[in-house]
C-alpha cells in the first residue's frame, strides 16, 4: 500500500471538520445559548486553521482564523449566536469547502463582510476591535510537600477557570520511576494557557497561598511560545503526522474507499475460486481435498462477512446533509419547517449510501418544496403552521428502508391525471387505479409543477430517483392522502456486490435467486400443475399466490422436470411463485453487472460466475413479482 | 459544611472568626491555645484549622508542627492569622506546614472567602 499524502488527509479530515461545523452551527440556530455548540465551532475552526496552516492551505487557514476570531467573541459572550450571523458563517463553509478542495471563487471578502455585519447586528462591534481580553502563560509547580500541608492544586485549577477559559497541560517531567513514587508528594507541574480580561492581580490571587513556595510564573502570553510549539509539531515526520491524523481515539483508521472497493473485488473472485474448488473436490474422492475445500469454504465465507461489514456504515453521515439543505429550502420557501430524523445508526454499504445522496436530496426538496403549503394556507387548513418533513431509515431483513414523508398537501391525484393526459403518457378517460395513477409521477418527462422553481426542477425528477434506486437493486413506493400528506419509501439491499443466492436449474440454464427475496420452496404437484393449467394460481396456506413459469418465460425447448418446484419468493407485501425444474443449493453469489448493451432487459439484475466456470443470470426479483402481480390483477379483472 | 478549628487566645478573635464561619453552615470549634488545640485536633477530625501565633502555653509554629505529625492531618489546610509586621513570619509558619495566611486586621468577608478556597474540594 502506498503512502497517503499527507495533505490529502488533512483534506478528508477538513471535510469532516467542516461538516461538523456545520451540524454544530445548525443546531445553534434550535438553541442559540448552547455554550457547548458554540465552544464546537470554535475548536473546530480553530484546527483547521492549524492544521490547514500546516499542510500549506494558506488563503484556507486566514479564512478559518477570521471566521475563528468570529466565533470566538460569540464564544466570550460578546456577541450573540442569532439566526443571521449563523446563517453568515454557514455560507462561509461552502467557500471553506471550495479552498479544501483547491479552488478560490473570490467570494471571501463578500463572505466575511456578511458575517462582519451580523456580528454587528448581532451586538458586536465588528471584528477589528480587540477586547481587554489578554492572554497569559502561567506555570507552576508546588513544593514536593504541599499536598501534605493542606494545598490542593485541583481547586486552584478550578478558580483559575473561573477567570477565563483555560487549556491547562500537566507538566510530568519530574515524576520519578514507579517504585520511588511517594503518593503524598507533589511531582506535578502546570502550565496554563488562560485567557482573561480579568487583570493580573487577579490571578496572582489565586496563588496567594502558593506564590512564595511554587515555583510559579505568570507572563503574558507571546507568540513565541506558540510558535516554538509549532515547530516542534512540524518536527515530526510526514509519517507520523498521517499516523496521528489517521488514528482516532476509537483507534479507526481511514481508508480510502476505492481500496475497500479493490479488496471486495478480490474477495469476490476468491469467492468464485472457492467454488470452483468446492466443485472439483466434489467429483474427487480424496478426504484431505475435501477437508480443505471445506476450510475454505469458511474462511472466503467469513472473509465475505467482514469484508462486508467494512464497507458499512451509518447512514447518519448522509442524513447529516440534509439538515443543511432543509435549513436552506427554508430560507428559500419563506416555510418554516421542522427536520425529523430517525434511525440514524442504520447501517449500509458505503457505495449504496453515496448513490443515495441525489435521489435523497430530491425527494426532501419535493417534500418541502411541493408537498409542504406555505405558513398561511397551513393555518388556514387548521395545520400547524411549521411542516415537518420526516426522513428515516429502518432495516429490515436484508433490506434497508428508508422513507421520506411529510405532512403537507399530499399529491393531487387529479392533476397527476391531467398532467399524464397531457403529456400524452395516458388515453384521456382510462381507468387507473389510484396507486396505478401514482405510478406515472416515475414516468420520465413528469413533473407537477407547472413552474420550474430554482429548487426542483433541476433534471432530476421522480424517473431518475426510481432508475437509480432500482440500479441499487432496490425499489421505490409512495403513497399519499391528501391533505395529510406523502410517504415516499425506498428499500434498498444492505450491499451490492455479494449475496447469498439460490442457484436453480430452468431447463438447460441455471439462475440465481438472491436468498434474502426467497420465502419457501414448495413441490409443484403433477395434480396441480393440471389444476392450474392457464390460471397460474397456487394455492398456499389458503392464500392464492400467483405463479410464473419460469420455462415458458425463457423459452426452454426441453421437456419439464416431472417434480418441478416453486420457489416463492416475494418483496415486503407481495408474493409470488416462480416455477423451476430443480434446485440446485445455495449460491455465495458475486454480482457482475450486465453489459450495457444488455442492461435494458428487465428480468435480470446481473450474472455471476459458477464454480465450474460457467455463468449464471440473477433474477431480477422485484421485477418479476411485479409481473406475477400484474397477471394476477389481469386475471382477476377477466373473472 | 465543614468542621473547623479555631485556635486563639483572644475571645474576640474567636468569636468573630465563629460568627463568620458559622454564617457559611460551617461548624466551629474553639481552643485557646496551642496546646488544647493540639488536643482536640486530636480527638477530632476537622477540615480546617486556623491558628494565632503567638500564645501562651504552645505557640501556633509548634502547634502546626505537631499536627502535621499527626496522621490525620496530612492534607488539612492549616491557616495562621498574621499581622503585616510580622515579617518574615509566612516563610517559618510555611515550612512548619501551614498552608496559608490570613493578614490581621481581617474582616469576615476576606475570612469567609479564604475559608472557602483552601476548603474548596
Amino acid at each position: 500500500m502506498s503512502q497517503s499524502d499527507p495533505a490529502d488527509v488533512f483534506r478528508v479530515e477538513a471535510q469532516e471538520l467542516l461538516d461538523q461545523i456545520e451540524q454544530s452551527l445548525l443546531d445553534l440556530e434550535n438553541r442559540p445559548g448552547d455554550a457547548d455548540l458554540v465552544a464546537q465551532v470554535f475548536r473546530a475552526m480553530h484546527t483547521l486553521k492549524g492544521s490547514g496552516a500546516m499542510f500549506g492551505f494558506e488563503a484556507l487557514a486566514a479564512f478559518a482564523h477570521t471566521c475563528e476570531s468570529a466565533f470566538d467573541r460569540v464564544r466570550k459572550g460578546e456577541v450573540r449566536a442569532t439566526p443571521e450571523l449563523v446563517s453568515a458563517v454557514l455560507g462561509t463553509l461552502d467557500h471553506l469547502r471550495a479552498l479544501v478542495q483547491g479552488e478560490e471563487d473570490g467570494t471571501g471578502t463578500a463572505l466575511l463582510a456578511a458575517v462582519d455585519a451580523a456580528m454587528t447586528g448581532a451586538g458586536g462591534v465588528g471584528c477589528a476591535k480587540s477586547s481587554s481580553e489578554a492572554r497569559w502563560t502561567i506555570r507552576f509547580r508546588l513544593s514536593r510537600d504541599s499536598l501534605v500541608n493542606g494545598t490542593r492544586p485541583l481547586p486552584l485549577l478550578d478558580e483559575l477557570r473561573e477567570l477565563g477559559i483555560c487549556e491547562v497541560t500537566a507538566l510530568t517531567d519530574e515524576i520519578p520511576p514507579l517504585d520511588s513514587v511517594n503518593p503524598t508528594e507533589c511531582y506535578l507541574g502546570w502550565e496554563i494557557n488562560l485567557l482573561t480580561s480579568q487583570p493580573k492581580s487577579a490571578i496572582e490571587e489565586v496563588f496567594l497561598f502558593v506564590s512564595d513556595e511554587a515555583a510559579l510564573t505568570i507572563e503574558p502570553h507571546s507568540e513565541k511560545i506558540e510558535n516554538e510549539k509549532t515547530e516542534k509539531a512540524t518536527t515530526a515526520t510526514p509519517a507520523e503526522k498521517a499516523t496521528e491524523t489517521k488514528s482516532g481515539p476509537s483507534g479507526a483508521i481511514r481508508v480510502p474507499a476505492e481500496r475497500l472497493d479493490e479488496l471486495m473485488n478480490r474477495v469476490g473472485e476468491l469467492v468464485i475460486a472457492q467454488s470452483r474448488l468446492k466443485q472439483i473436490s466434489a467429483t474427487l474422492s480424496d478426504a484431505n481435498l475435501h477437508s480443505v475445500a471445506e476450510e475454505i469454504e469458511r474462511l472466503a465465507s467469513e472473509l465475505r462477512d467482514s469484508m462486508m461489514s467494512v464497507r458499512m456504515v451509518p447512514i447518519s453521515q448522509l442524513f447529516g446533509r440534509f439538515r443543511r439543505l432543509v435549513h436552506d429550502l427554508a430560507r428559500e420557501t419563506g416555510k418554516t419547517i421542522d427536520f425529523e430524523t430517525s434511525g440514524e445508526t442504520t447501517e449500509l454499504d458505503k457505495t449504496v449510501i453515496e448513490r443515495l445522496a441525489d435521489p435523497l436530496i430530491h425527494l426532501i426538496r419535493n417534500a418541502a418544496d411541493h408537498g409542504l403549503e406555505t405558513p398561511e394556507v397551513r393555518r388556514a387548513s387548521g395545520k400547524n403552521e411549521t411542516g415537518r418533513v420526516m426522513l428515516s431509515a429502518r432495516q429490515a431483513g436484508a433490506e434497508v428502508i428508508i422513507s421520506v414523508s411529510d405532512d403537507g398537501r399530499g399529491i393531487d391525484l387529479s392533476r397527476v391525471r391531467a398532467k399524464a393526459e397531457k403529456n400524452g403518457l395516458i388515453t384521456a378517460g382510462a381507468t387507473l387505479s389510484d396507486s396505478e395513477t401514482l405510478q406515472l409521477i416515475f414516468q420520465p418527462g413528469f413533473s407537477t409543477t407547472e413552474q420550474v422553481t430554482n429548487l426542483s426542477g433541476r433534471g432530476v425528477g421522480m424517473d431518475v430517483v426510481k432508475r437509480t434506486i432500482e440500479g441499487l437493486r432496490g425499489t421505490v413506493d409512495i403513497s399519499s392522502k391528501p391533505g395529510q400528506g406523502s410517504e415516499v419509501d425506498l428499500r434498498i439491499p444492505l450491499t451490492l456486490a455479494i449475496i447469498d443466492g439460490l442457484l436453480v436449474r430452468v431447463g438447460q440454464g441455471r439462475f440465481v435467486i438472491p436468498l434474502s427475496s426467497v420465502e419457501e420452496c414448495v413441490e409443484l404437484t403433477t395434480e396441480q400443475d393440471l389444476r392450474s393449467k392457464g390460471r397460474s394460481f397456487l394455492t398456499l396456506r389458503d392464500q392464492l399466490v400467483p405463479f410464473i413459469r419460469l420455462r415458458e418465460l425463457f423459452a426452454s425447448r426441453s421437456g419439464p422436470d416431472q417434480y418441478q418446484k416453486i420457489v416463492v419468493v416475494s418483496t415486503g407485501t407481495d408474493r409470488v411463485g416462480l416455477v423451476v425444474d430443480q434446485i440446485l443449493g445455495d449460491h455465495q453469489t458475486v454480482i457482475k453487472p450486465l453489459s450495457r448493451f444488455h442492461a435494458g432487459i428487465e428480468t435480470f439484475s446481473g450474472a455471476t460466475i459458477l464454480g465450474d466456470g460457467g455463468v449464471a443470470l440473477i433474477l431480477d426479483i422485484p421485477h418479476l413479482v411485479a409481473a406475477g402481480q400484474q397477471e394476477e390483477e389481469r386475471l382477476r379483472a377477466a373473472i | 459544611m465543614s468542621a473547623i478549628l479555631i485556635v486563639d487566645d483572644s475571645a474576640s478573635i474567636r468569636q468573630t472568626v465563629k460568627i463568620s464561619l458559622s454564617g457559611l453552615g460551617h461548624v466551629v470549634t474553639e481552643a485557646k491555645d496551642g496546646s488544647e488545640g493540639l488536643s482536640k485536633a486530636k480527638t477530632a477530625r476537622f477540615d480546617l484549622v486556623i491558628t494565632d501565633l503567638n500564645m501562651p502555653v504552645m505557640d501556633g509554629l509548634s502547634m502546626i508542627k505537631a499536627m502535621r505529625t499527626l496522621p490525620t492531618y496530612a492534607g488539612v489546610p492549616i491557616v495562621f492569622l498574621t499581622t503585616e509586621s510580622d515579617a518574615g513570619i509566612k516563610s517559618q509558619a510555611k515550612s512548619a506546614g501551614a498552608t496559608g495566611w490570613i493578614t490581621k486586621p481581617f474582616d469576615a468577608e476576606q475570612l469567609c472567602r479564604i475559608a472557602t478556597k483552601v476548603l474548596a474540594k
